[in-house]
């Protein structure tokens, strides 16, 4: 309950600023650019698809790219968003008001989870728009869909998570967006060591947040997939109330 | 009386620096305390630790009988805290302010809007419900954060240097409002300036160093400040050795040309005395005043003499 009250400000603050409404306005424009180049390359290979059977579809070819595309925009800009909403609050001694009203740690963290995840479930809410548009004219796999929208809403949350924490850890609201952008790139890109070679680590492989993401965009919902966002997500909310919790134990 | 705010041997360290040591005091139903020291003798991080944003190293602090550390819910309820900078969000309105505020502790939707009503006529914000908080003074804003220490009608309100920054007319408004709060709630109100706590509180405390090195009544206080000496000019030059004759009186400094300090023990009006004297003598009586100690003063020596010790 405590938690909605701060998610509920939070998100209202995010839309007195223009970063969120720059950051709606930019991801969209560009998503709708790639979404219209994969339209494009669609309709130029469709005439050769139609002999082949079982020849992949839009969702292969139109709505899984473009949520690949999406996955890296995020990467860009959810750091932006996560990154003042806790270092900004040590900042302007406003984490006080929170500290000694009667809430829990957790509460504090999950509210402003919450708020920045509610903002990017707009983003998802636009992105999911597009396809959708496609069945005006045609068919969609609809299983592949969801799975890439299921994709996508675990990624968004699992960047805010980390996005928190760092905001959290961090001094200064840019060094927690320069530090969050360098943890989720190389996360996502952890298992390209040795990938050439064929001997990759499995570790490594375990680890990359795109291998996770790619199989569920490719329509494998996996229970081990969906364990790793969970685990991943659950991991930095804890860190983070650990985080303020050592806050009031500072020396 | 009920006991408000117990701190039983409370002590914070940073590191090797102890700045709050073994510090031990209550607060009853009603009273106004007010917490003096100079900069950095540990009055904030008492205050912190006080409202729990602040972990004590040792000791522990009772809110209404609950212990901040282990009920720390039940015992923030009761305490309305202003910290020395007012935690504000200046891209919010006055109204949306306070009732964020109002919901994170707990009111109820009904109560809310009579409850935000109150506390901003209390602190005269009545007609600045709609301004952004970016767009007040820094007078405004301190009582914002005053407003939003009352709004969940505490019984404990610890405010922190709530005068920093304010022009003389608002320093008036805010003791007037502590001095009302005071009535309904209890106050722990933390300075350095001295003349704040004559007026507003009923019980006074020096912090130095982290150590408690006064906890008085203000009417004691008042007494500790009764005279030692008094104030002599005359027209004509006086003769020291004639006035040294008096019994009672200690030494004679001359400040300036027939303008004397007479020192005398405590506790005996010498000025009948040394008026009929200097008539008899027709040494021309301009000016004869029992000089009071203020309380930078005492606060000065007792600062200065546990300085000493160390």
């Amino acid at each position: 309950m405590n938690s909605f009250i701060i998610a509920g400000r939070e998100f209202r603050t995010l839309f007195l600023s223009p970063l969120a409404w720059t950051l709606l306005g930019v991801s969209q424009l560009i998503l709708a650019y790639m979404f219209l180049t994969q339209i494009d390359y669609y309709l130029s290979i469709q005439p050769k698809l139609i002999g082949i059977a079982g020849a992949p579809g839009v969702a292969d070819l139109v709505v899984a790219p473009l949520f690949g595309n999406a996955a890296v925009i995020l990467l860009l800009i959810t750091p932006l968003l996560t990154m003042r909403v806790i270092s900004d609050e040590r900042r302007n001694k406003t984490i006080s008001l929170l500290f000694s009203a009667p809430i829990n740690m957790s509460d504090i963290v999950i509210g402003k989870f919450l708020a920045i995840y509610a903002f990017l479930l707009l983003i998802l809410g636009l992105i999911v728009l597009m396809p959708l548009s496609l069945l005006t004219v045609g068919e969609l796999d609809n299983g592949k869909f969801l799975a890439c929208i299921l994709a996508l809403a675990l990624l968004m949350a699992a960047f805010s998570a980390l996005g928190l924490y760092m905001s959290a850890i961090s001094p200064q609201p840019t060094v927690a967006a320069v530090a969050s952008f360098g943890a989720l790139l190389l996360l996502w890109i952890i298992d390209w060591a040795g990938s050439n070679s064929g001997n990759s680590s499995e570790l490594f492989a375990y680890i990359s947040l795109m291998r996770h993401y790619e199989n569920l965009l490719r329509g494998l919902v996996n229970s081990s997939d969906l364990l790793y966002f969970i685990l991943f997500i659950a991991s930095f909310l804890i860190l983070s109330i650990r985080r303020l919790d050592n806050d009031r134990l500072q020396k | 009386m009920s006991r408000l705010i117990e701190v039983n041997n409370l002590s914070r360290w940073f590191g090797e620096h102890c700045a709050v040591d073994n510090l031990s005091f209550s607060l009853n139903k009603g009273e106004v305390l007010g917490f003096l020291g100079p900069n950095g003798a540990g009055k904030s991080t008492t205050m912190k630790m006080i409202c729990g944003n602040l972990a004590p190293s040792l000791g522990e602090v009772k809110i209404g009988g609950y212990d901040i550390i282990e009920q720390p819910k039940l015992a923030k309820a009761e305490l309305g805290f202003l910290a020395e900078t007012p935690p504000l969000y200046p891209d919010l309105t006055v109204d949306e302010f306070l009732i964020y505020c109002a919901k994170l502790h707990g009111l109820r939707k009904a109560s809310i809007n009579k409850a935000l009503n109150h506390s901003k006529e209390k602190c005269g914000l009545a007609d600045m419900g709609k301004r952004l908080i970016n767009n007040l003074s820094k007078g405004y804003q301190q009582r914002i954060g005053i407003a939003q220490a009352i709004l969940h009608n505490p019984s404990v309100i610890i405010l922190d240097e709530p005068t920093v920054g304010l022009d003389p007319i608002q320093i008036l408004e805010i003791r007037q409002l502590i001095a009302e709060l005071g009535q309904q709630h209890s106050v722990i109100l933390s300075t350095h300036i001295l003349p704040e706590v004559q007026q507003s509180c009923s019980r006074v405390q020096i912090i130095h160093h982290g150590k408690l090195v006064l906890n008085e009544s203000t009417e004691g206080l008042s007494r500790r400040m009764s005279s030692s000496s008094l104030l002599l000019r005359t027209a004509q030059p006086a003769d020291l050795a004639m006035l040294n004759n008096i019994s009672h009186i200690h030494s004679i400094d001359e400040l300036a040309s027939n303008h004397y300090r007479v020192h005398h023990d405590q506790g005996i009006n010498l000025a009948e005395t040394l008026a009929k004297l200097v008539v008899n003598n027709a040494w021309g009586l301009l000016e004869l005043s029992p000089e009071k100690h203020d309380m930078e003063h005492i606060f000065l020596s007792i600062t200065q003499s546990t300085n000493n010790h160390e």
